[in-house]
């Protein structure tokens, strides 16, 4: 029988394109046996309904690259590059494909292949490697950020049309951008006690964007967890955790900021790393797999993995006491891929909402489909995040004032929905409903609700 | 059409627009195989009609220039049916996706052929319905799909393949005409809806279908059993429906299968050292049901079960059969390739075929794992190989080629489910004689006269001079 059958695509002779520091992992893609059950999983199928675009088909173009029968070209780089990296697939896979990190190894290996040229380039690396790794840096954007919105910038610049300048999608994103606050890095240098006996001590994950745009929401973690009896320190030499480098295909970068923040929480030695932003956990979870051929970090990334903890997660398995404080509200949540699909978090964030009195649950349909926000998919590729955006935003129940999640980016993209549909709802981070309560306890707990 | 030479590409975007058509090499390379991946070749390009007046005008247009055509839902086919093997252009239905109608008072709901089994059971669910058929791929096949292979599934045993649920088709026929078969009610006549239902793509396109749906059962409870010895789970089959219980399903799987399904994303916790296991599921009215499941113990304790438990409550039963349905798929956490086989045997044979599979398996040095609905005598045996050490993929076609010989010997036949498609196009002459492949090849003639349709599926090559003649005299 003829195996190899029919082929256009005449096989790839340029052996250079073969051999790689970062091919995809041979190991990872035979697990695929082709069966097809990942295609309604994902977004991006779902919405072209192009087996190319699709897990099975993208792990398909990948074993034809490693076996040399397709070259690595835009066209390979185009289904690599469209996926969202949701791994909403490997929920669904039988046999455990971990199509999410053979993407990110595509991605490395496209942009060794095919490095960025001209003003992608500039954009790519001006972010990459010159904002997001040094905190610094991102305080001098989040101030002047600040200084935008409150020097009456953002006003003139909305009422006059400048902003309208600017392409649709990034017009969409300024409009819903939050008050920039102090990063709480800085902040608190020291860390943070915990009230009363020490349970636990917990290192805490700061994030990049997240310190500067949604500094409220590391405050939100730090009240919670030392009101809950945990020390919370602030290791000062860490970094931006690398993922957006890694789904951009910058690898090198990303296993160096690896390296950096493995150093700082091992140093620091807690019982825990506490991270707030789906994204980053997953990331910092997934370091043993970026590093695996680093001889020197390979068990140190593993050591530092074993601590990395969504805070949802930990307060549900470490313990938190239940909040008195009632919040009278309809809320619905939202699962993030990185949380949900990357991590297996879904059931404890929703059980700390069910904990919180006179929080009225509403179910969101499809709940763990991905937003569109997908780390900087919705920059980098604005027309197929506002799809995936408007499907999100079709299953939201209109009845639900407050929509709850546990990553920054989805937070901006629904936001984003929110607006566009000329909607009223909250978007607000699971912890912060927790902090809330219990900070409306602080000031009148009724007697019966003690 | 810029990129390409091929002038058709430039006619077919005329009918469906440009963005539903794809013809660059490096896009149509995910098109070179559905779930079936020992075969492979390339469509010449692929269209991705809205509507069933775009699929007949792609077809009228290509059935004038006579280039040859197949459509082709989800992909997740088990036998090939819709792999490209003459440069066909692959007329993919995934973009018709809408559920048109659902009439809850007659039963009855309309589907477009791209949309996904399971979604029509979560799209009814809520007014107490579902759709029966339930193959394991259902997370992502196509009802369009289900109905071209008379798909199965778990619950056939009481409540029957596709076709006892498909009421009424809109075809488009090889030559762009759209017909209409059956409807409700049944219309007197040849039973040509039926004739249609597992074709296997070769006489139409399907472009609307009209299924049955069903009141969910009042009652439903799941045993799971485990035996130390293959033959006494395969008597303890026998004897349960010899007991006059008809299960909604009744399924085996052996110690391999047990392995893989284990070390995938579903695990339930088996014990190790299995050599076989039995999922029986008892639905309908609630009286009865417990007397049925005690009945069902009974007869497992008689031969000499290891251990046999009831479900507690849902969210067991979801595992354990979300542990089954996605038994093949695992077998890629043990093997990095498999072919799975698809025979039928009588229920009474189980134990010596199962005995014969073993001695090819030992023969050949390749493992097969055994997935099965015992209950209907369908067996799925997984045989196990890497395509890529040299010669291995020649020899999981020959064992599963003998596997396929030995149901066909005792009686059985070789397809249950999946089809023939291209992977057992010569094992039909295990169950057909000449004149009878003939005279099906006739039937084909007419509705598809010059072969454009899915060419070289289902019948084997031509034998004998006489077909040759057929064909010749056709094209």
């Amino acid at each position: 029988m003829n195996q190899s059958g029919i082929r256009m695509v005449k096989p790839h002779t340029d052996e250079s394109t073969l051999v790689h520091m970062s091919a995809t992992d041979e190991d990872k893609f035979a697990a695929c046996v082709h069966c097809g059950m990942c295609l309604e999983s994902c977004p991006t199928y779902d919405e072209l309904g192009h087996e190319h675009q699709s897990p099975r088909g993208r792990v398909h173009l990948m074993k034809a690259v490693a076996q040399g029968k397709m070259a690595i070209s835009e066209a390979f780089a185009d289904p690599v590059f469209t996926c969202l990296d949701c791994r909403a697939c490997e929920t669904a896979c039988p046999s455990g494909v971990q199509v999410g990190t053979l993407i990110e190894e595509a991605r490395g290996q496209i942009r060794e292949t095919l490095p960025l040229t001209g003003w992608k380039k500039t954009i790519s690396r001006t972010f990459l490697r010159k904002l997001f790794p040094y905190p610094a840096r991102l305080q001098v954007l989040g101030k002047a950020l600040k200084v935008y919105q409150r020097s009456g910038l953002q006003t003139f610049a909305r009422k006059t049309g400048l902003v309208n300048l600017a392409p649709q999608h990034l017009r969409d994103m300024e409009a819903i951008m939050p008050m920039v606050t102090e990063p709480t890095l800085t902040k608190y240098p020291h860390g943070i006690p915990a009230n009363g006996k020490v349970k636990m001590q917990v290192a805490l994950f700061t994030g990049c964007i997240m310190d500067v745009m949604f500094s409220d929401i590391n405050e939100a973690t730090i009240r919670v967890l030392t009101r809950n009896g945990y020390e919370v320190e602030m290791p000062q030499g860490q970094r931006c955790c690398g993922a957006l480098h890694v789904h951009a295909g910058d690898r090198e970068e990303g296993r160096r900021l690896a390296r950096q923040n493995i150093d700082a929480f091992l140093e620091a030695d807690p019982d825990k790393v506490i991270v707030n932003a789906a994204g980053c956990g997953c990331a910092l979870k997934e370091y043993p797999e970026l590093l695996r051929e680093d001889q020197e970090y390979r068990e140190r990334a593993k050591q530092f993995a074993a601590k990395v903890e969504d805070v949802s997660k930990f307060l549900h398995d470490y313990g938190y006491r239940k909040p008195q404080g009632k919040l009278n509200a309809r809320v619905t949540y939202h699962d993030a891929c990185h949380l949900a699909h990357g991590q297996g978090v879904r059931r404890e964030p929703r059980e700390l909402l069910e904990s919180i009195p006179g929080l009225q649950i509403i179910p969101l349909p499809d709940a763990d489909r991905c937003c569109g926000s997908a780390g900087i998919y919705n920059l980098t590729n604005p027309g197929m995040a506002g799809k995936i955006l408007d499907k999100k935003m079709e299953n939201m129940p209109a009845e639900a004032e407050l929509i709850s999640m546990g990553n920054p980016g989805c937070m901006l993209q629904i936001a984003m929905g929110v607006a566009k549909c000329g909607r009223n709802q909250q978007v607000v981070h699971t912890v912060q409903l927790l902090d809330w309560s219990y900070q409306k306890e602080g000031r009148y707990v009724p007697a019966e609700e003690v | 059409m810029k990129g390409t030479k091929d002038s058709l590409v430039g006619e077919l975007s005329a009918i469906v627009g440009s963005s539903a058509v794809l013809f660059q090499p490096e896009d149509l390379l995910a098109y070179e195989c559905d779930a079936y991946t020992i075969h492979r070749g390339m469509p010449r390009a692929v269209v991705f009609p809205k509507t069933t007046q775009e699929v007949a005008a792609v077809v009228k247009h290509l059935y004038g220039k006579r280039i040859p055509f197949l459509p082709r839902g989800a992909g997740t086919g088990l036998s090939g049916g819709a792999i490209p093997l003459g440069g066909e252009v692959i007329i993919s239905l995934v973009r018709m996706k809408k559920l048109l109608h659902v009439d809850v008072e007659n039963r009855i709901a309309v589907v477009q052929p791209g949309f996904v089994n399971l979604k029509l059971t979560h799209s009814i669910s809520d007014k107490g319905y579902y759709y029966a058929p339930d193959p394991s791929s259902q997370y992502a096949c196509t009802i369009g799909g289900n109905v071209a292979e008379n798909a199965g599934g778990a619950h056939c045993l009481k409540y029957g393949v596709t076709t006892n649920h498909v009421l009424g088709l809109e075809v488009v026929l090889p030559n762009g005409e759209v017909i209409e078969l059956g409807g409700a009610p049944d219309m007197p006549g040849y039973d040509l809806l039926g004739l249609m239902t597992g074709s296997e793509g070769t006489l139409g396109i399907v472009t609307k279908i009209m299924v049955r749906i069903l009141k969910n059962p009042e009652e439903k409870q799941t045993v799971l059993a485990y035996f130390d010895k293959v033959e006494d789970a395969s008597y303890a089959v026998s004897d349960i429906i010899a007991a006059g219980i008809v299960p909604a399903a009744l399924e085996m799987m052996d110690t391999v299968a047990i392995e893989g399904v284990e070390c995938g994303t579903y695990p339930v916790g088996h014990p190790p050292g299995l050599q076989a296991l039995l999922l029986i599921e008892v639905d309908g009215i609630a009286a009865g049901i417990n007397e049925q499941i005690t009945e069902i113990v009974g007869v497992c304790k008689r031969r000499n079960v290891m251990d046999v438990r009831v479900a507690e409550n849902e969210e067991e039963r979801g595992r354990w059969w979300a542990n089954r349905k996605t038994a093949f798929a695992a077998m890629g956490t043990i093997s990095p390739d498999y072919l799975v086989q698809d025979g039928v045997i009588p229920r009474s044979r189980l134990p010596e075929v199962l005995a014969s599979i073993r001695r090819i398996s030992e023969t050949s040095g390749l493992r097969i794992a055994n997935v099965f609905h015992a209950g209907d005598g369908n067996l799925h045996p997984l045989i196990l190989f890497d395509a890529r050490k040299p010669g291995e993929t020649d020899l999981a076609v020959e064992v599963g080629s003998a596997v396929l010989k030995v149901c066909a010997d005792v009686g059985g036949t070789i397809t249950g489910e999946h089809g023939v498609g291209i992977e057992k196009r010569e094992e039909m002459r295990y169950v057909c004689t000449d004149e009878e492949i003939e005279a099906q090849t006739r039937i084909r003639t007419v509705f598809n006269p010059h072969n454009l349709l899915n060419a070289d599926k289902l019948f084997p090559k031509p034998s004998r001079c006489a077909e040759i003649k057929i064909i010749q005299s056709d094209r």
